[in-house]
């Protein structure tokens, strides 16, 4: 069982897959927190984000957030679940440090939004250019508040608690058990992150804790029960997701392959203990449409779902479907296009500016602009080529100045030497097209002469020779000719 | 009524025994006031829990509660008691409430303000041991002690 050299794909023993099931925390994006109004940001001086209630001060009471509460309903919209109409708020007990009250406010028994689905894709096949479409279930949806952060001072041997992050409002995602290996599930983890920063519910920078993972993992035979679950807990790049789950599938079955068997050591406690309802919340209410409050409720302490529904904004799934259509895009473009930041923009608005067609403005974008951004590891907010500098190289081509194989040329220069212009970079590496007739048929006159065996071969039957005197032409003319041109012009001189 | 399970006991164990504080209290003065007093016989309470040692001992690391000696166990062994006065109410039927309020109150909601708090500096001002503007926990485990009830009603 080895890591195969393309990235995260594991070969399995036949017999066994891999089970994986996801917890994902992600935090609201709100001015204020779940239950207190003190602020939410990153990077803020250790605890000055604290509220009374934050620190668990006796004679606190929690005042939940409205719209953490309308962040939940639209999650759960965008994820096709049934939302709870009434849902209820529950104490989980635990102790530390990091949790001053000494439990965490939470939906266990009745949450937010239940029973829904995640449709997710990844460019898959060999040569990874397939889109594959999986669904997974998704169990619920859940408000809870978050934790405030320890750091370990192992130099004193003491715990540092900043509770700025205490009692952020945060919704637990929960997905069943429908995936096989790390890279569904990280898939699975990029659509909703992709969802959730479309609604603008959460913005799922994972660098920053906004997005974090768990997720549980067990090997089994198909047919067979499943195995013990381990969890893998707080993952919180995108990229160790695949890595970190395939890791532990492939722990466990080496293990169960050994003849040992797996100990599930995360949980210290059953998980049904340590819960009890919130006695100082009384059921959530959400409506279905306005004709359905009941008359006499305040009009501000109300969610009314169809609102919600009305106002949700057009989700990715969607977005490619319609560059599908609108453009004539192969599947795993518009895949690429709408899975990364920005490229979506970037793409129209060189299709905007060009007279190029979409199919070959996608080919440049995708190949040489995204190729060489990841080569070199830069985002596309950093990238040399603006979209109007490549919407006019592009013109240049179609207009037939320059060739293709000059255009690439020009590409790479574009990067190296972001303030020249299209126009200059062209003049100064001398790469128009020759469009003197003349000259291409004395260069293609002088090749043939030098070459009489090659032109004796071709003669004889062996056209493949040909492409050898093109290459040459190409060269003499540093490819300033068209090469269908070109081998038109040889054919004929060689016939 | 069907009582919770201990599981929710553990969790809360603390809370209860502030509540049977309270309770007791305000039993012995209506004791005093026999004439309004009414004593339930041994025979409809379910038979008297015991404690056993290893219960105790997971009692302890849920509730971070040291109270693994004799008195403690007797004062929960008490209090279990006195609790069990409960089920000679009939309560077929009857869904148990989260809080006395949950049908008439209204989960009143505020908007998404922020509203500057200057709590955690003054809490920062307070705390024994602070580095830098972080707290600093205790290492190891939080333990508290349980305080019996002075004469806590024996059936």
């Amino acid at each position: 069982m080895a890591a195969s050299s393309s990235g995260n794909r594991i070969l399995f023993p036949p017999q066994m897959v891999g089970v994986v099931g996801l917890e994902i925390h992600a935090q609201i994006h709100a001015a204020s927190k779940l239950f207190s109004s003190s602020g939410v940001r990153f990077s803020a001086p250790p605890n000055s984000l604290v509220a009374c209630f934050d620190a668990s001060l006796p004679g606190t009471l929690p005042v939940l957030n409205r719209r953490c509460v309308e962040a939940s309903v639209m999650t759960g919209l965008a994820l096709n679940c049934t939302i709870n109409r009434k849902s209820l708020f529950d104490r989980k007990h635990y102790f530390y440090a990091d949790m001053p009250a000494g439990y965490q406010i939470t939906q266990q028994r009745l949450p937010i939004a239940v029973n829904g689905s995640l449709t997710y894709s990844y460019l898959g096949g060999r040569k990874r250019n397939q889109v594959v479409t999986k669904n997974v279930r998704i169990k619920q949806i859940q408000l809870e508040q978050d934790s405030g952060k320890s750091l370990h001072d192992d130099h004193r041997n003491q715990t540092l608690i900043d509770l700025n992050r205490a009692g952020v409002g945060l919704m637990e995602v929960v997905m069943e058990a429908d995936m096989e290996c790390g890279e569904e599930a990280a898939a699975a983890v990029r659509e909703l992150q992709l969802i959730l920063q479309t609604l603008g519910t959460c913005y799922g920078n994972m660098a920053e804790g906004q997005l974090r993972v768990d997720a549980n993992v067990s090997v089994h035979r198909p047919g067979e029960p499943l195995g013990v679950r381990t969890e893998v807990k707080n993952i919180n790049s995108a990229r160790y997701v695949a890595k970190a789950i395939d890791y532990e599938i492939q722990r466990q079955m080496e293990v169960l392959d050994t003849g040992g068997t797996i100990l599930n050591e995360t949980r210290a406690f059953d998980s049904k203990s340590g819960f009890m309802p919130e006695p100082n919340l009384p059921p959530l209410f959400v409506y279905e449409s306005v004709a359905s409050v009941p008359a006499g409720v305040d009009p501000t302490q109300v969610v009314v779902i169809d609102r919600l529904k009305a106002i949700l904004p057009e989700l990715p799934g969607v977005k490619r479907a319609q560059l599908v259509e609108e453009y004539g895009l192969l599947p795993e473009h518009s895949f690429t296009l709408v899975n990364e930041v920005g490229l979506m923009d970037y793409f129209e608005r060189v299709i905007q500016k060009t007279k190029a067609e979409p199919r070959k403005v996608i080919g440049w974008v995708i190949k040489e602009l995204l190729g060489n951004l990841n080569q070199n590891g830069l985002r596309l907010t950093q990238s040399p080529i603006s979209s109007e500098a490549l919407a006019e190289l592009l013109n240049i081509l179609e207009s037939g100045h320059i060739s293709t194989s000059a255009a690439k040329v020009v590409f790479q220069e574009m990067w190296k030497l972001p303030e020249k212009s299209v126009k200059q970079l062209v003049a100064e590496l001398d790469l128009e097209l020759i469009s003197d007739q003349e000259q291409i048929l004395q260069i293609c006159r002088r090749v043939v002469d030098a070459h009489p065996e090659e032109v004796r071969v071709i003669r004889a039957g062996n056209k493949k020779v040909l492409n050898k005197l093109m290459g040459i032409v190409q060269k003499e003319t540093k490819g300033r000719t068209d090469p269908l041109q070109v081998r038109r012009i040889l054919e004929e001189m060689t016939s | 009524m069907k009582l919770p399970k201990y599981g929710i006991f553990s969790a809360s164990i603390k809370e209860f025994f502030s509540t049977l504080a309270t309770i007791t209290v305000k039993r012995s003065i209506t004791c005093r006031m026999w004439f309004l007093s009414w004593k339930i016989e041994n025979s409809v309470l379910p038979q008297r829990t015991k404690i056993s040692p290893d219960l105790v001992d997971k009692l302890e690391s849920l509730a971070l509660v040291d109270f693994g000696n004799q008195e403690g166990v007797n004062c929960l062994e008490e209090a279990i008691r006195f609790a069990d006065q409960l089920h000679v109410v009939n309560t077929d039927g009857v869904e148990p409430m989260d809080s006395v309020l949950e049908n008439s109150a209204a989960l009143r909601w505020r908007d998404d303000n922020l509203k500057l708090d200057d709590c955690a500096w003054e809490l920062l001002q307070l705390a024994t041991d602070t580095v830098e503007e972080y707290f600093v926990s205790t290492q190891g485990q939080i333990v508290g002690r349980i305080i019996c009830a002075k004469n806590p009603t024996t059936l």
